[in-house]
């Protein structure tokens, strides 16, 4: 069997290259969808890695919500990138100033 | 012995797309190579024994997810090289700070016992064990009221989807539904009192 501190650094690494991406792909925001999808899958890594080396279940069904809530999240969020790529003609994330914030 | 030597095949293929898909230029490459990400992912956990959760990533992730990003990225008419003018100061940035984390979580794993013996590794589920219907016994006794919150978010994401991309065109036939409601007889049937007469008296608009 492939022993745990693999599995977890893996999942650390992986963590980390999506924070980088977040970093560099930081105008774009489709980009930045997909640098959260990769996050989440990183954190979905531990959680079954933990579920099955302490062989309980409820950590499988929690990647099961992470599952559901990434993909409700993504949805909704393409879906205001459709809208706004529809009002502004752009996705760049320095257009959007209209708050002033 | 092969189980690792699969590992790190995966792990490193893994990691080598995940790096390039934070480096391409085009977003339908960095798409295409999330969907290997994810692809590879599932077969580290089948490696792991979570089938289930192997086969749902498959389903859904590259599926359903990966095919909406597709299509919105292909929709989307993106000016790419006006996005990515200035790459590499971030880049400086962004790559401290994957090392620091990197840094932070090897020496958490690899120095610190975890309370459970984390060299050797779980044994190996007997022949007869099924992960969906254990998944499936967990999911329907003590997690059933989430289960059912979770269609419930599942079913607001699409409402809210379609509600947000629907678009009026100005020339388009379609009915009022709140308007028909609220009509009321009298802004449709108007009651005329017409004086009764006889058929064969004439009347005022057949005299010259």
């Amino acid at each position: 069997m492939i022993p745990l501190n693999w599995l977890l650094t893996l999942s650390g690494v992986l963590f980390a290259i999506s924070v980088a991406g977040m970093f560099i792909n930081r105008k774009s925001l489709i980009l930045l969808l997909m640098c959260v999808e990769l996050l989440l899958l990183a954190v979905n890594f531990n959680f079954v890695a933990f579920s099955r080396y302490l062989d309980d279940i409820d950590g499988q069904i929690f990647v099961f919500f992470v599952l559901t809530v990434a993909a409700a999240e993504s949805a909704i969020g393409l879906a205001i990138l459709v809208v706004l790529f529809r009002e502004r003609r752009s996705i760049n994330v320095e257009d959007l100033n209209t708050l002033k914030g | 012995m092969l189980v690792e030597i699969l590992f790190w095949v995966f792990a490193s293929i893994l990691v080598v797309s995940a790096l390039a898909m934070i480096m391409v230029k085009n977003p339908v490459h960095a798409a295409m190579l999330l969907v290997l990400c994810f692809f590879t992912s599932a077969n580290v956990w089948l490696l792991i024994e979570a089938e289930f959760l192997a086969v749902v990533l498959v389903l859904v992730y590259v599926g359903a997810v990966m095919v909406l990003f597709l299509f919105v990225v292909m929709m989307l008419d993106i000016n790419v090289e006006a996005i990515r003018l200035r790459v590499t100061r971030y880049a400086v940035v962004g790559g401290i700070v994957a090392g620091i984390v990197v840094f932070q979580i090897v020496s958490v794993v690899w120095t610190r016992s975890l309370g459970i013996d984390v060299t050797t590794g779980a044994q190996a589920k007997p022949p007869g064990y099924s992960n969906t219907a254990e998944l499936g016994k967990a999911l329907f006794t003590d997690y059933v009221y989430p289960f059912e919150l979770a269609a419930v978010l599942l079913l607001i994401a699409i409402v809210a989807a379609i509600t947000l991309t629907m678009r009026k065109r100005p020339g388009l036939k379609y009915q009022d539904v709140s308007r028909q409601v609220a009509v009321r007889s009298r802004d449709r049937v108007r009651i005329v009192k017409v004086e009764a007469t006889r058929p064969d008296a004439p009347s005022e608009e057949t005299k010259p």
